[in-house]
């Protein structure tokens, strides 16, 4: 493991970082130094973000000092390794890959040389890492094979409807709200990745996984009509 | 409970307030009010917790008519607040009765007002705040700015007792600002030159501005080469980030939880709301304090923030306003009550 490094970002936030590239490994240090810290309940630590290779710890420099928090934060990152954590949950979003909901199907596959149906196929085998959440809420960065990579739009779409699939270069990822955006959009998964209303908000978790499945539009409608009866206005 | 209806809504005019926090880790993004210490102060005059929902205006203001009268207070930018065509005070508490006319024009000095209403803005609370998040359509007013034709009210009826933030806490908005930042944590993804160029060199604050971010044009600043991007990571309030451009960019309230930009330095918290308040073709400038420095300036903030907080709400600075008319004109006129030990200052 890399050595940690722990790096100021103003007077009310630290960043851990544990390497600067991206890996599956790194990763995993930053999700377990989140749980390690939200489970340590530490006081003057308010919020936690996690990303790629870094946790960004807020802190209130009126509770705690910053080196008294520097060691805390060092004797934690040492002690990862000295326990097992709890196995990262794999979430499996259903999607309709049909051109009605993945306008730019068409477009990734001619851009590797595959049939629609490869680039599904190629799409829904894996399970991802969700490396972070960021852009929108719960909007999760996943990363995949080069083989059904595609570049971004020149030029933006104004909406992109809520639980659109895109691709960009080679990351995945899902909106989960209505939003601007440059992704190419080839599928749309009828689950919310985001419900003001429900407890937890945000289904998904940085550090976890997810897989899609592929289903067809009459299954996407089922499932859509079902999570709006759940009770979830808006 | 007052009722205020927009009659013109003004450039940007959204309700905030301490902005939504425990969302970042799942890339919901703060918001808030820009300028936390005006927003607060308002709160305070208006007889509630600093951190109450109230309105945020940007540049030119709104035109609002009271429906049900209150008390308010306007803290922050002078952007030229009116009653009935007379200057409205600012910092102070004010009574507003069914039918006056509450405007404001263009921003003489600063950039975002405030105007709390006693009780706090009626908005439903989203994730546990009422700020408005546009991007999202989130909170606030239905996810939006105000719009010609809109009610505003208040929650609940608060007591009548009128404050007055004393002359030293009002913040001076000029046209210049020296900001001072920590370094860090990406500064050595830059050059000694493009350093340099950052610490010494002038900014004027440019028109795309927003409340996500304070946008800066001037003498570039150089990364080393290939360090013009980074794996994204997370973005606290007053970082300021180099694009491969050079030009800096200093986030703000509505700023996305994470960016993929090296960030040089990030402003100390008792200077953000210079950023807040700083208008298109303001002047910046940088200058780098140390973390226990910036930690020592938070300190002594907070003690005068809470001190003053806890003298308004206690009455130490409060007076009456009465309403008198003299040859058909209305005059507000305040009386002091408890201000002999403020003088001697």
């Amino acid at each position: 493991m890399d050595k940690a490094r722990f790096l100021p970002a103003g007077d009310r936030a630290l960043v851990v970082e544990f390497g600067r590239e991206i890996s599956p490994e790194t990763n995993r240090l930053v999700r377990n130094l989140y749980l390690a810290l939200r489970e340590a309940g530490i006081p003057g630590v308010g919020e936690l973000v996690p990303s790629y290779r870094s946790l960004l710890v807020y802190y209130d420099p009126l509770a705690t000092g910053i080196r008294d928090l520097e060691r805390t934060l060092r004797e934690l990152t040492a002690g990862l390794g000295d326990r097992e954590w709890p196995a990262p949950r794999t979430t499996v979003l259903p999607v309709c890959y049909e051109p009605e909901y993945g306008p730019d199907l068409d477009f990734v596959a001619a851009c590797n040389g595959l049939s629609r149906e490869e680039v599904v196929t190629v799409h829904t085998r894996t399970a991802y890492l969700i490396y972070m959440l960021g852009f929108s809420p719960g909007f999760p960065y996943l990363h995949m094979s080069g083989r059904i990579s595609a570049p971004r739009l020149a030029n933006p779409r104004k909406c992109i409807p809520a639980g659109s699939v895109g691709i960009a270069g080679s990351q995945t990822g899902v909106y989960p709200v209505d939003s601007p955006g440059g992704w190419r959009i080839i599928g749309r998964t009828p689950v919310r990745l985001y419900d003001p209303d429900r407890v937890p908000p945000i289904l998904l978790s940085a550090g976890d996984y997810v897989r899609f499945v592929p289903v067809g539009k009459e299954e996407y409608l089922a499932i859509a009509a079902r999570a709006t009866a759940g009770g979830t206005a808006g | 409970m007052t009722v205020l209806y927009v009659e013109k809504p003004g450039l940007l005019t959204t309700v905030q307030d301490l902005g939504r926090h425990g969302f970042q880790a799942y890339g919901l993004p703060a918001a808030g009010a820009a300028d936390p210490y005006a927003l607060q102060l308002a709160n305070v005059l208006a007889g509630n917790d600093p951190g109450e929902a109230a309105l945020e205006m940007t540049l030119a203001g709104p035109v609002l008519r009271v429906l049900a009268g209150g008390l308010v207070a306007v803290a922050g930018a002078d952007l030229e607040a009116r009653r009935n065509g007379s200057p409205l005070p600012l910092w102070e508490t004010v009574a507003v009765q069914s039918g006056d006319v509450l405007s404001f024009g263009g921003a003489r000095r600063g950039c975002r007002a405030y105007l709390a209403l006693g009780g706090g803005v009626a908005v439903p609370e989203v994730l546990g705040s009422r700020s408005t998040y546009l991007r999202c359509r989130l909170g606030g007013l239905e996810g939006r700015a105000l719009r010609a034709g809109d009610r505003v009210a208040s929650r609940e009826e608060t007591g009548r007792i009128f404050r007055r933030v004393p002359a030293p806490f009002v913040p001076e908005y000029g046209a210049s600002h020296t900001v001072r930042v920590v370094p860090g944590p990406q500064d050595d993804h830059f050059t000694p030159a493009g350093v340099q160029a950052f610490l010494t060199g002038e900014y004027r604050v440019a028109n795309d501005s927003d409340r996500m971010g304070c946008r800066l044009a001037g003498p570039a600043i150089e990364h080393r080469p290939g360090m013009a991007d980074i794996v994204s990571d997370g973005v606290p309030p007053g970082a300021v980030q180099v694009p491969g451009h050079g030009q800096p960019i200093v986030l703000l309230a509505d700023r996305q939880t994470t960016g993929g930009y090296p960030k040089i330095a990030c402003v100390v918290s008792t200077d953000l709301w210079r950023l807040a308040q700083a208008k298109p073709g303001d002047s910046i400038r940088f200058v780098p304090v140390s973390l226990d420095e910036a930690h020592r300036l938070y300190r002594i903030y907070r003690e005068q923030f809470v001190s003053l907080c806890r003298q308004l709400r206690t009455g130490d600075m409060a007076g009456k306003q009465y309403r008198v008319s003299i040859g058909g004109t209305t005059h507000d006129v305040w009386v002091e009550e408890s201000v002999a030990e403020y003088r001697k200052r």
